[in-house]
């Protein structure tokens, strides 16, 4: 069933019913950079926008998509801003003063948190920028809640002229439950900017005042919080547990005969409300993944409210901060409440196991880039500072093409501070989305710098490990709007760069010529290694169907191939090695360092 | 009534494929449903899960270590990796085609003899069915249409609580248009080898 029909239900994912949320509230303008967990927002959108009524774009950064749906927001259309929790970082600068001027339309920024970093690089609990920026904050529990709440949190946005920022975690974006299809309601696609100095420019003489006014809206949030139906007791009992998330729903099945306070609205807190339910009860358990975000406030408000009784949660060591949560946390309360039982588990079994990490595809070209780069290199050491992308998997064996890695575009700025310190040389691997998003800043100030680095932007047309989105390198072309790549060997030019060869990275022992030379160059060297994600070929019907072949009467085992590509498709059984046909693409990368040409490339 | 199932394997193998098979048919068949899947990098070769709950008052997207009624193991290491998932009444579906993790393929690791993997499972349970999924499915023209088998042998699992009708249905809807015959024979195929 289309997400887009007027009624039904659906078995929706956490993200597909965050969508279904937005077209039930009328939203008419949505931005983002893809970052799991919240990609699949974007890929929808992709797809469903046009017909939809909402104009959609995957922005270069966080930051920009803040600012083009703040501009929407201000100009009165519902907008919404979605990413990552470390994309939120990005938009931090802009967002800490949207606070200020506020909002005429409603908006959501969505921050989507990945307690336990199933693919982050930190689990950074971002309820406390609502708590910085001075915002009001929603946490849905449930796929089921997160389109529920998407409503009523554009109706609380618009009553204070703030955005909200809607907290969701991995476990609700990739969840699945049940999502009944609620009335659409429509909104103004096009707005107007009412022009009015005093709040959309904060001079400093203005946002003195803004601050005032920010304080008093917050006043305001905490008198809807405190009457919010997202912030409801359920059950009773001398026992309470305050809780929000995802952690609610184990809370609710794995735990009984406590009082339940479950928080939905989650800045500012209702402390009326939260006193209030803390009042007569022996002790209260609080349950929240991360941070003490919840209960060192809950401390506070039993301080100003002179309200002694006990509060278990991570401050008396009883559930962890690290990790997300799960139903066996559950029983660390079991001294406090009543844990469900559990059955007892399987003993693990007794054959050691082969680990299985995630790795880069069969005839990824990054596996040629890194190849080239690693025999460029030779005997010489180097820095190679990674970034964040599919590429971050050259940290495996046999490339061990990542020393470093803080944060997207992080590499390029990461490699001039090496040079400067050390006597090391710096190789910096960045992905062609990544490059748009953050890089061209840091390869500016390289130029500006003189930082004697070599960059290498792996340019395989998509952002291919969210999950195959466009980039301004691709070029864009969904809703009706059709715009030309960027390229980048011409725009590092424009900037100044002395060195740029763009390179087939199939071609290995070519690649590994141009490493050499930009290894030697004394300046800021950049390599463009340009060849499309497989993947995305696939997905498309575009790839080359072809198969290489080990001919074994050639081949002298000397296993050049494995130890320098390792393509999954390559599988080595004792001396003997072959091609799996149903993971090999063809793509001859094994056979271009095959030192007998002994594997052949067929159509 | 609550039932969990976890879905094992390897990105690729078509796991999120059949839970949400699983996971419709037990939508239509009444019952509340949550769910929680892998996405993102891990799907890169790695090892995957995904839970399916459904029943009355579900709404944990995660069910407890030892709490799974069923645990339907794609492939034989991943089946071993995630055994403590299920307890000693929990039932064991284990395809036991490999699918070589990347530093076996380059011969930096070695992949455990299948027979061993077996033994050590049917050694702590006595709940335990292997078959060849992907074998059926190859002889039927295409390894793909393994899930579909091994969604079949579900159907057959004794105490499954959705009929098998529901399920073939819910699949041969998921499942494109051409290739509908050949992942109604490997149902079939899958739902025969249990008995």
């Amino acid at each position: 069933m289309s997400i887009l029909e007027e009624s039904g239900r659906g078995l929706l994912l956490g993200n597909e019913a965050i969508v279904r949320g937005l077209i039930e509230a009328g939203v008419k303008f949505a931005s983002t950079y893809p970052g799991t967990p919240s990609s699949e927002i974007g890929n929808i959108l992709e797809e469903i926008s046009e017909d939809a009524g909402i104009y959609f774009e995957f922005s270069s950064n966080e930051k920009v998509a803040l600012e083009v749906s703040a501009a929407a927001a201000s100009a009165g259309v519902r907008s919404f801003a979605f990413m990552k929790h470390v994309g939120l970082n990005v938009a931090a600068d802009p967002l800490m003063t949207l606070a200020y001027s506020g909002i005429v339309g409603g908006m959501l920024v969505l921050s989507a948190d990945d307690p336990s970093a199933h693919s982050s690089q930190n689990e950074q609990d971002n309820r406390y920028y609502s708590t910085l920026s001075l915002l009001p904050m929603m946490e849905p529990s449930t796929p089921a809640e997160a389109k529920e709440m998407i409503r009523y949190a554009y109706e609380i946005s618009e009553a204070l002229t703030l955005p909200v920022i809607y907290r969701t975690t991995t476990r609700v974006n990739h969840a699945r439950s049940i999502v009944e299809y609620g009335p659409r309601t429509d909104t103004p696609a096009k707005g107007h900017f009412y022009k009015d100095d005093k709040r959309f420019v904060n001079i400093p003489a203005f946002a003195r005042l803004n601050r005032v006014r920010l304080l008093e809206l917050n006043k305001k949030a905490q008198e809807l919080s405190e009457v919010s139906p997202l912030n409801r007791i359920e059950g009773s009992g001398d026992i309470g547990v305050i809780t929000s998330g995802v952690s609610y729903t184990y809370v609710k099945e794995y735990t009984s005969g406590a009082a339940i306070l479950k928080l939905g609205f989650t800045n500012p807190l209702p402390e009326k409300k939260i006193a209030d339910f803390i009042k007569g009860k022996r002790y209260v358990v609080i349950v929240e993944e991360l941070e003490p975000f919840l209960e060192d406030q809950v401390f506070r408000i039993c301080a100003q409210n002179g309200l002694g009784v006990p509060i278990y949660g991570k401050r008396s060591g009883h559930l962890p901060r690290e990790w997300e949560y799960s139903p066996d946390t559950m029983k660390r309360l079991k001294e406090l409440i009543a844990v469900k039982d559990m059955s007892a588990p399987l003993p693990p079994a007794d054959v050691k196991l082969p680990n299985r990490p995630a790795t880069l595809c069969a005839g990824c070209p990054h596996r040629g880039m890194f190849a080239a780069g690693k025999r460029a290199v030779g005997k010489k050491e180097v820095v190679y500072c990674s970034d964040i992308g599919c590429y971050t998997l050259g940290l495996q064996p046999p490339f061990h093409a990542a020393d470093f890695l803080i944060c997207m575009g992080g590499g390029v700025g990461a490699a001039g501070g090496f040079d400067k310190s050390t006597d090391q040389k710096a190789i910096a691997y960045i992905g062609d989305s990544t490059f748009f998003h953050s890089g061209v800043g840091p390869l500016t100030s390289a130029l500006f710098n003189d930082h004697k680095i070599v960059t290498v932007i792996l340019d395989n047309r998509t952002t291919a490990m969210t999950g195959h989105q466009p980039n301004p390198g691709t070029g864009r072309g969904f809703g009706s709007i059709n715009t030309e790549p960027i390229d980048v060997e011409t725009m590092v030019k424009g900037l100044g760069v002395k060195f740029v060869k763009t390179i087939n990275p199939y071609d290995v022992k070519e690649a590994e010529k141009v490493m050499k030379d930009a290894l030697d160059f004394n300046g800021v060297a950049v390599v463009v290694s340009k060849c499309p994600c497989p993947l995305e070929l696939k997905r498309n019907n575009k790839l080359r169907v072809r198969e290489c072949h080990v001919n074994q009467d050639k081949c002298i085992h000397c296993h050049m191939c494995v130890k320098t590509i390792a393509c999954p498709a390559l599988v080595k059984k004792g001396d003997i090695v072959r091609t799996e046909p149903a993971q090999c693409i063809g793509c001859g990368m094994c056979a271009n360092v095959c030192p007998k040409g002994a594997i052949e490339v067929k159509e | 009534m609550k039932y969990t199932v976890q879905i094992v394997g390897v990105g690729g193998q078509g796991v999120l494929m059949a839970s949400m098979v699983l996971g419709t048919a037990a939508m239509r068949a009444g019952h509340q449903v949550s769910m929680s899947e892998v996405h993102g990098m891990a799907q890169r070769g790695g090892s995957v899960i995904s839970t399916l709950r459904f029943g009355d008052d579900i709404i944990s997207p995660l069910e407890s270590a030892g709490g799974a009624d069923l645990i339907m193991g794609f492939e034989p290491v991943e089946t071993c990796r995630y055994l403590s998932l299920g307890n000693e009444r929990t039932f064991i579906l284990m395809n036991l085609d490999p699918v070589y993790p990347s530093a076996v393929a380059a011969g930096f690791e070695e992949y455990p003899d299948v027979q061993k993997l077996v033994d050590s499972v049917r050694s702590r349970t006595d709940n335990l069915k292997t078959l060849d999924a992907t074998k059926v499915a190859v002889s039927l023209g295409k390894a793909v249409a393994a899930n579909a088998v091994m969604v079949g042998a579900v159907a057959a699992v004794k105490g499954f609580p959705l009929d098998k009708d529901l399920l073939k249905e819910v699949l041969l809807e998921i499942v494109p248009e051409r290739s509908k015959e050949l992942n109604s024979k490997a149902f079939e195929l899958g739902y025969d080898a249990m008995s």
